[in-house]
């Protein structure tokens, strides 16, 4: 079925990320709280035991890295929270998935802005 | 009776949260996007709209995935932010219109939307970074009845799904008794992708077709399956879902009042554009 072909360099979270990266996804979750990003930076094998990851979870998260971290069924959304206690934005993130220093990365986003007037123009108004 | 006289539609990305907090809106990174909002707040000043829908999606601070909604409508009598693990400051408690939600509730409900219904319901960036840009010098100036749409864990409803029920939303404002002024106002989006080796992909001419088939042809949008949009707009320009839904709810015929694209956004190819129904 073409609509379930793969995207390269996507994670897709559907039903079967969703069962495997549950104990990930829960324990990210939890980093809502202050309370508990103390908590796992005081003990952080304590606090993953807690929340029952596997051994590839484990090992992604003290890795921080994101591939890893993906691959072991975390979610995105869920994932920024990990990564909100380290005090890493969505371009340190890009940086290390895509393989470059944040300031290419940040360098690849603004190469997009060529294409905003262009966008702007096609409005039947203009703000 | 209830009078739904437009929408805007916009980006809800955490840094422009972390950036009103900051005081950094007149620097040339956050200036040429949020210069977009003078004109949406004239428009709002002179519509004087009483309640906001905000169509958004939740990103793990009110729902996890041990109870996922495809749509859920709030009924709660007032909404909190709270922390979401990344350090945007939280907004005084957001009043809800529970009367127009029930009847955005039992009007979808017969109309086969099958929604969750939320008496509490914690709103995250994508409804407080909105409304602290449409109403940046206090509280917003409206109650908001809040409508999250998953964009979180496949399977996502599809655009045609979404259009439907954005269009079963408007019947039920449209047979809403009271006289309110009702905007719309939805977020999210446009293209962006936050993970994998795709991260940072954007793609303008997807995002012009959005803008441009929004105002008067969405069914243009309703061909996508939600893995076409994840392939065309990026894992997380799927929240073009929440602007489907929000045309939807505006009726047929709309004309497009302002516009402005920017990018970048953090990692996002950003956008607001005002329609009015016509």
């Amino acid at each position: 079925m073409s609509g379930n072909a793969a995207i390269r360099g996507t994670y897709i979270f559907d039903g079967q990320a969703a069962r495997r990266g549950y104990a990930l996804n829960k324990m990210c979750y939890s980093f809502n709280e202050a309370k508990n990003r103390k908590e796992f930076l005081a003990d952080e094998d304590a606090y993953c035991s807690r929340y029952g990851l596997n051994a590839e979870q484990r090992q992604a998260i003290r890795s921080r890295n994101v591939l890893a971290l993906l691959a072991a069924g975390g979610n995105a959304y869920y994932l920024a929270k990990f990564a909100g206690i380290f005090g890493l934005d969505m371009q340190d993130i890009g940086a290390q998935q895509t393989g470059r220093t944040v300031q290419q990365f940040k360098d690849h986003l603004q190469s997009y802005a060529r294409f905003t007037a262009g966008v702007n123009a096609g409005g039947t108004r203009r703000g | 009776m209830a009078e739904l006289f437009g929408g805007v539609s916009t980006s809800h990305v955490p840094a422009i949260g972390r950036a009103i907090a900051r005081g950094l809106q007149g620097e040339p990174y956050w200036k040429p996007f949020l210069d977009g909002f003078v004109g949406v707040r004239a428009w709002l000043a002179q519509q004087r709209p009483d309640v906001a829908i905000v169509v958004y999606n939740d990103h793990g601070l009110n729902f996890f995935l041990d109870k996922m909604p495809t749509f859920a409508v709030g009924a709660a009598p007032e909404y909190l932010s709270a922390d979401e693990g990344w350090g945007i400051p939280t907004i005084a408690p957001v009043p809800g219109d529970q009367d127009l939600s029930w009847a955005i509730i039992n009007g979808v409900v017969e109309e086969e939307f099958d929604v969750v219904t939320c008496q509490e319901m914690l709103i995250d960036h994508a409804v407080t970074v909105p409304l602290q840009l449409l109403w940046p010098d206090g509280p917003p100036r409206v109650r908001i009845v809040p409508i999250c749409v998953n964009t979180v864990q496949h399977p996502l409803p599809s655009p045609a799904r979404c259009l439907k029920f954005g269009r079963a939303i408007g019947r039920a404002v449209a047979a809403y008794p009271a006289d309110v002024r009702v905007v719309v106002i939805s977020t999210g989006g446009l293209s962006h992708q936050l993970e994998g080796e795709r991260a940072g992909f954007i793609n303008p001419e997807f995002d012009a077709l959005c803008l441009n088939a929004i105002v008067n042809e969405p069914a243009r949008l309703t061909v996508y399956s939600p893995r076409e949009l994840v392939a065309l707009s990026g894992s997380q320009g799927v929240e073009i879902l929440n602007w489907i839904v929000g045309r939807g709810i505006l009726g047929s015929t709309a004309r497009e009042i302002l516009r402005n694209y920017h990018i970048p956004i953090s990692n996002t190819a950003a956008a607001v554009q005002v329609l009015e129904a016509a």
